[in-house]
């Protein structure tokens, strides 16, 4: 009897000296395999975090060493009137080309999802095609396409006696140029829009039918509630990358600046906040001013995220499925 | 035959012919959109290939006569389209292994090894994707400066060794779905976790693992904030540098331009018909649809 629960007490206790060192062994692995990530998050993610935050309350021209001025940076933001320009800029872009983005490639989406579509694969590779043109060739061919005098859409717009605006040179039009080189690369929001109707089940639409529901009941009462959270996201995204609206911008203004801007293209009429970002940090090397602008933009992309959560969260139906 | 039958006939076909003018209307409409999205990228390879006299001819010449293939040869010429093409490629191909390489690893660590890790790195991952790129950028840019490393390729090709938080996200949503049972069994027969990453995961992965190389090698391809940040030098432009150079330069030679932008997007299309399934499965994987 004795000598039996010392002999158990010998196995337990091997037992967990082996789980130990087993949890020590996969302890060690997890370690190494996630080592990768460890050190990558401290030296690209914390560390320049904590710096960005600390220059943003120095003036720093990156030549000399940072010198402490508080709040300085935050208080000059807010008296800084191209804050105010590019933030109104910015907006314009939120609120207008992403939803002119949407509503084409939802559109696209609902014309490929109609029955019988002969050859859907070569017009969902057509609708794609623009997304593939890298961001600055794109914006080249737009500068073509846009041409005052002898581009493609004035010469168009002729044909039907409209006589059509500069569109990179004049202020009133060039964001709306951005708008719609952006909406012609809408391509990734139409997949993302046409597997979401491809999932929306046929015996809804069918029933709908029998009870005389008509093509626009059938999109506002069953196809948009179905799809609500892929457009939920597709609007999130969208509003995301538009707050942080750069290279497009970046190429027109720099080929497009006029005397008196202060490289926003005509007027400072393409000066986006992180093109303005951008110019205080590179090109008059207010390094600690940008840290600050860039820590007002993370507060906004939050700020703004968690309002259209709030707000969508009444619209969106989130039980499908 | 009863008159109610007669008008649910006549019901039946009326609703026929609606549906198929309907029908008959969205399909012009999407010839029609479908034409219209074509057009700039015709007219890119139509400027392309049409003769510097006739470009800014009024009417325009739709159909470029002569055809004048000497462009895509003098773009060559006037650029150093050679070196940007060459220097794109390192600059997408190489942050491809990167994350091949680390982003698998980091998964894997994150799924299939049962460990207390996972439990503190995930809910960070996941944080540091909302981080914007504009917070780190500047003071990244300080230390690489003093590492002495501005103007060479490495500060766009080292970060991608270390894993990047949204591809690692999206591999472990992938990996969590396979069978623990098969590396658990790898184990017991003795294979190191290396091992089982390599010859049992990696292949298992192979769907996404080729979404993510494509995503990675485009974003590559088309960046223009890294190469504008720390290539200074004209021997290290890439395309979308050596291209806006050359429109700021000059007059703009419209039909050089728009050669060199096609030279630019043709290897995309190329991938893209290679791989359509790796692209849409990678747009909804994004999406979260998948």
């Amino acid at each position: 009897m004795r000598h039996n629960k010392k002999e158990k007490a010998i196995v337990k206790s091997a037992k967990t000296i082996s789980a130990t060192k087993r949890e020590r062994r996969f302890f060690r692995t997890g370690l190494l395999f996630a080592s990768p990530w460890l050190i990558g998050f401290i030296c690209f993610t914390i560390v320049p975090i904590l710096l960005a935050f600390y220059y943003s309350f120095t003036d720093y021209n990156l030549f000399t060493s940072p010198t402490w001025v508080g709040l300085k940076n935050y208080i000059d933001m807010f008296h800084d009137p191209y804050v105010g320009l590019s933030l109104k800029n910015t907006l314009f872009m939120v609120l207008i080309g992403t939803p002119a983005e949407l509503i084409v490639a939802l559109c696209l989406a609902l014309l490929l999802n109609q029955r019988k579509v002969f050859g859907l694969p070569v017009f969902r590779t057509i609708f794609y095609l623009p997304t593939l043109v890298p961001v600055v060739a794109s914006a080249m061919l737009f500068m073509w396409v846009l041409n005052g005098n002898y581009g493609l859409i004035n010469q168009i717009l002729n044909l039907f006696g409209i006589d059509g605006p500069y569109w990179l040179n004049d202020p009133k039009w060039t964001k709306v140029s951005l708008i719609i080189m952006d909406t012609w690369r809408c391509g990734s929001a139409m997949i993302i829009f046409l597997a979401a109707l491809r999932s929306v089940p046929a015996s809804l639409y069918e029933a709908a039918e029998m009870d005389g529901a008509g093509g626009i009941t059938r999109f506002f009462r069953i196809t948009l509630p179905y799809i609500s959270p892929t457009v939920e996201f597709n609007l999130l995204m969208g509003m995301i990358s538009r707050f942080q609206y750069f290279s497009q911008a970046y190429v027109f203004a720099s080929l497009t600046d006029t005397a008196g801007s202060i490289g926003g293209g005509p007027g400072n009429s393409m000066l986006f906040y992180c093109l303005y970002l951008y110019r205080q940090s590179f090109l008059f090397y207010k390094m600690g001013y940008a840290c600050a602008m860039a820590i007002l933009l993370f507060v906004i992309i939050m700020l703004a995220t968690a309002l259209t959560l709030r707000v969508s969260k009444r619209m969106v139906n989130y039980d499908v499925e | 035959m009863s008159k109610a039958a007669t008008v649910k006939k006549s019901y039946y076909r009326r609703r026929r012919i609606r549906g198929r003018i309907s029908h008959g209307f969205g399909i012009v409409m999407l010839i029609f959109c479908s034409f219209i999205f074509l057009l700039p990228l015709y007219w890119m390879v139509c400027t392309a290939l049409k003769s510097e006299a006739y470009v800014f001819s009024v009417p325009p010449q739709w159909i470029p006569n002569p055809v004048v293939w000497n462009n895509f040869v003098r773009v060559f010429q006037r650029m150093d389209l050679l070196k940007y093409i060459k220097n794109t490629l390192i600059l997408s191909i190489c942050p491809v292994i990167g994350v091949l390489f680390s982003c698998p690893m980091v998964a894997y660590s994150l799924t299939k090894i049962p460990w207390k890790g996972p439990k503190y790195i995930f809910p960070v991952i996941l944080a540091t994707m909302m981080i914007p790129w504009q917070v780190t950028q500047i003071p990244m840019y300080t230390i690489w400066s003093r590492l002495g490393l501005v103007d060479t390729f490495v500060p766009l090709i080292l970060p991608s060794f270390f894993g990047s938080a949204y591809y690692i996200y999206l591999i472990r949503q992938f990996m969590k779905s396979l069978p623990s049972s098969i590396m658990e069994a790898a184990r017991i027969d003795g294979a190191s976790d290396i091992k089982i990453l390599y010859y049992i995961v990696y292949p298992m992965c192979k769907s996404i693992l080729t979404t993510i190389a494509v995503l990675v090698f485009i974003a590559g391809w088309n960046d223009l904030n890294g190469p504008l940040l720390y290539l200074q030098s004209s021997s290290k432009y890439t395309l979308s540098i050596g291209l806006q150079m050359f429109r700021q330069a000059a007059n703009p030679e419209w039909t050089l331009l728009m050669a060199a932008s096609t030279i630019f997007t043709l290897p995309l299309i190329v991938i893209f018909f290679l791989c359509q399934n790796a692209f849409l499965n990678g747009i909804q994987t994004t999406s979260g649809l998948k």
